[in-house]
């Protein structure tokens, strides 16, 4: 039609698209550059085939675990990065200053600051500890469905892939992390900004809900013999819920992005102003996408923070089955919560109380929570260790985060505080003290058994440390600033509101909490350094509660040489203090590697960037390929290879030995 | 081949049957997830269905006995699909692949009779792009014909790997999961013909 006629063989690429102002430049370089060195590196020391066999192809989840947090920690320093430009600009753009970012430039920041931290940064932590513990709490061999598994990986990492294309090829969207209409409507945002974020998503997002339906599926099938549903660690509970959240929620992003595309590419008119389209009808779609997102987001943390408290307590969780309920009562109720995010719409005072008391009442079963843990370390012998550190971090600011919640859950006061920066700080609390503590919280607490070494403690108090005051320096201004009538959002203000040294210290706040990233890579290196001295030959170093803890660190690939039977909760806690059995081995049959994943992905990068760009001869190539692929995978009935026996008490013994132990 | 012990036959056959539960509970679950995505669907079509900014809406536009004839095609191509079943069950190899063209070709006439709908709609100058109802109302259909779309190469491929293999776990298994997903998109059309069609009728 028009569109097919007016574009060239590129679409809408050309030498425009490559950026020119030299902030933008430097972002695109680094991105490059990054990328170049490490493929210099990979083929200086011949690495790069065994990268692709060992972890690109593989459908191992541990290694597909680590890949996401790898991402994920790449993806939170870029999302720093776009942090520091974003203070910079408020602490210096006042009065006749104008500071480092003109408005349009700015509004691309903290779009691709949003979009990155929660789809790229957040979930990637999220899958990342799902997959690496996930099967192991549970006693079994691998997920449900291993390949699936690799794809959905692979569609997260292409996601990433595109957002950070959009740096060097192109712009990225300037209409905010929600892309509300019809400000983000072809009209107003004729460039390919809001492409690259709703293709970018929607590809990602496709991830997201084929692992939703992956682990929950393993949840209920594969757990080991005897473990009943109220034998489940916590951790499986609260991930049972955020993937049932998952399931349920994300078709409703799928459509949402589906549908403004459909408005921008082909001229439909469903978010539009005019034309019958209604731009309200997108608000309420996303948030009831958006809501459950940010419970499906914090829900595994909190099941993080059970583990945690309880190991290093050296007690059960307290109250386990009210902390089953009130994560059920959670998984619920965050369907119903989602019009507090636009009270100011006009829905009406009947509608807006509804969604208050609502939003009030989610608050019980997390008060109910955070009881639970206080509960479990009252007469514990606590631990002081890095991820005891976190979490008691989290009680803190997450409870201070938590009442602004309550707060701005009153329609009245919403009205004065809607998209001022109190709202601001008060995500930001909810997501970094809750969701981002927990997930440092278990990357510490399980990386030994991983990697068979534990992570230096002393560095990690350290990052701790600058993370938490830096946090709080950082967004208590930005509470008060709110309550001074400051919008979110503010590229420039006027010298007379006296806002600037507020701006200051949150900008100092950052940075703080800059130099705690500083500690937590240092962290890494220095560990992995000295990891003869941290070395966990025992695969129990925290003296842990869950089945995890009984196989060797780093895990086999295998997982449990002999597969747990359950007769309590805190299964391996019980486990010891009965007496060892002899192990019976059996063969084992494991998913082979596959490329075919890596190929999915490949080619939905092709389908994303000739949609983004308007190349239409190459999105066909894009989606039968990848039809092409899944058709290739259907057709390999040996998608399994077998470990005897045999083999199996080989490994089992060499791993006895290097602990020292004999058989 | 080597011979398996009667414990070795047995434990084979457990890990089997363990497969074919979680192929099949993991489908239910995809299943649920397509239905969100037609419930979204629906509900942006209950919003926009009045927006017809002047243009013609449901009454104007929709022929109630055109749509019953490919509800009926539909509805049949479910039917065989259950008689392809029930052949593949007995083993009946011919029979089963019979049935199954039978489908094949209902939902191929059903496809063409909504691609040529949709074809007269846009010729006679009421494409997606003139209102937020005609918007909504192809995207629902469409979505919906684009399942049945992916279902037929399914059954194709489905039938080849038949005709070429016999009936083994994995495709009886997944000859069990492409029916669900078929009478599935019955179900959902259901819906369609009362919401947007029936009710175009009825002055709501």
């Amino acid at each position: 039609m028009g569109l097919l006629s007016s574009a060239g063989l590129l679409g809408k690429l050309n030498l425009q698209a490559i950026p020119h102002d030299p902030i933008t430049l430097g972002g695109a370089l680094s991105v490059v550059g990054a990328g170049g060195l490490i493929l210099l590196y990979l083929l200086y020391t011949k690495k790069l085939g065994w990268l692709y066999r060992n972890w690109l192809t593989t459908l191992d989840h541990k290694k597909i675990g680590v890949m996401y947090i790898i991402i994920a920690l790449a993806m939170l320093t870029r999302g720093m990065a776009d942090v520091m430009l974003l203070r910079t600009q408020q602490a210096t753009s006042v009065g006749s200053s104008h500071g480092i970012l003109d408005a349009n430039h700015f509004q691309q920041i903290f779009s691709a600051h949003g979009t990155i931290m929660i789809f790229f940064v957040a979930m990637g932590l999220m899958f990342g500890l799902i997959n690496l513990i996930l099967p192991l709490h549970i006693g079994a061999r691998d997920v449900a469905f291993p390949f699936l598994n690799s794809v959905s990986f692979w569609l997260f990492a292409v996601g990433m892939i595109l957002i950070n294309v959009s740096l060097v090829i192109g712009e990225f969207s300037a209409a905010g992390w929600l892309s509300y209409p019809p400000l983000s409507e072809l009209r107003l945002s004729p460039g390919v900004g809001v492409d690259y974020w709703l293709w970018s998503l929607q590809i990602a997002g496709l991830g997201s809900l084929l692992s939703g339906v992956n682990f929950l599926t393993t949840i209920l099938k594969m757990r080991a013999p005897g473990m009943t549903l109220m034998r489940m660690p916590m951790f499986v509970w609260s991930v049972m819920g955020s993937m049932m959240l998952i399931v349920a929620a994300f078709p409703i992003l799928t459509v949402t992005l589906l549908l403004l595309s459909l408005d921008r590419t082909v001229g439909m008119h469903f978010f539009t102003a005019d034309m019958g389209g209604n731009p309200m009808m997108y608000v309420n779609l996303i948030w009831s996408w958006g809501h459950p997102e940010v419970y499906i987001l914090i829900l595994p943390a909190f099941g993080v923070f059970s583990e945690v408290v309880s190991t290093f307590s050296r007690k059960r969780l307290f109250g386990y089955t009210s902390m089953v309920v009130a994560i059920m009562a959670i998984t619920v109720l965050s369907f119903v919560v989602w019009l507090h995010h636009f009270f100011t719409m006009g829905a009406g005072a009947n509608v807006n109380s509804f969604f208050g008391i609502m939003t009030m009442v989610i608050a019980i079963p997390t008060g109910v929570k955070l009881f639970n843990w206080i509960f479990t370390m009252y007469r514990g012998r606590i631990h002081f260790t890095t991820p005891m550190l976190w979490f008691m971090g989290f009680v803190v600011l997450f409870t201070i985060g938590g009442m602004a919640g309550v707060l701005l859950a009153v329609p009245p006061i919403d009205f004065q505080l809607h998209n001022s920066l109190f709202l601001v700080a008060h995500f930001h609390m909810m997501i970094i003290g809750g969701v981002v503590f927990g997930y440092f919280s278990g990357l510490t607490y399980w990386f030994p058994k991983i990697f068979g070494f534990k992570l230096n403690e002393r560095l990690g108090a350290y990052a701790f440390w600058c993370w938490a005051v830096g946090f709080v320096l950082a967004f208590t201004p930005l509470y008060i600033l709110g309550l001074m009538g400051a919008t979110r959002r503010l590229d420039h203000y006027d010298a007379s509101l006296g806002w600037r040294p507020l701006f200051v210290v949150a900008g100092v706040g950052a940075l703080t909490v800059i130099a705690g990233i500083g500690f937590q890579i240092l962290q890494f290196i220095v560990s992995i350094i000295q990891r003869k001295q941290n070395l966990d030959t025992t695969g129990d170093p925290w003296d842990g509660r869950t089945l995890e803890w009984s196989t060797p660190s780093p895990v086999p690939v295998y997982n449990f040489a002999v597969t747990p039977v359950v007769t309590s909760r805190d299964a391996f806690w019980e486990s010891k203090k009965l007496p060892k059995l002899a192990p019976i081995y059996e063969d084992i049959e494991l998913p082979k590697n596959s490329p075919l994943g890596i190929y999915i992905g490949g080619f939905s990068f092709i389908f994303g960037f000739g949609v983004i760009w308007h190349i239409w001869s190459i999105v066909p190539v894009g989606l039968l390929g990848v039809i092409g692929c899944i058709i290739i995978r259907s057709m390999d009935d040996h998608t399994e290879y077998v470990l005897t026996a045999a083999e199996v008490e080989q490994m089992e013994y060499r791993n006895h030995k290097l602990r020292g132990k004999t058989v | 081949m080597t011979k398996l012990s009667a414990a070795q036959l047995a434990a084979e056959n457990n890990a089997l049957v363990a497969d074919e539960a979680k192929a099949t509970l993991g489908f239910w679950i995809y299943l649920m997830t397509d239905c969100v995505l037609f419930a979204s669907l629906f509900a942006v079509y209950a919003v926009l269905h009045k927006n017809t900014v002047g243009g013609p809406g449901g009454p104007e536009l929709f022929s109630l006995p055109y749509v019953l004839v490919e509800t009926f095609v539909l509805l049949t191509s479910s039917f065989t699909s259950g008689l392809a079943m029930l052949a593949a069950h007995r083993g009946d190899r011919d029979k089963t692949i019979n049935w199954f063209a039978f489908t094949g070709l209902l939902g191929v006439i059903f496809l063409a009779m909504e691609l040529s709908e949709f074809a007269t709609l846009v010729h006679d100058g009421h494409s997606w792009t003139q209102s937020g109802f005609l918007s909504s109302y192809f995207t629902l259909v469409g979505t919906h014909g684009l399942h049945i779309a992916v279902g037929l190469l399914w059954l194709t491929l489905l039938v080849a790997q038949i005709a070429r293999k016999g009936f083994t776990h994995s495709t009886m298994k997944r000859l069990t999961l492409f029916s669900t997903f078929w009478h599935f998109l019955d179900l959902i059309w259901i819906f369609i013909f009362t919401v947007v069609y029936l009710s175009s009728g009825v002055n709501l």
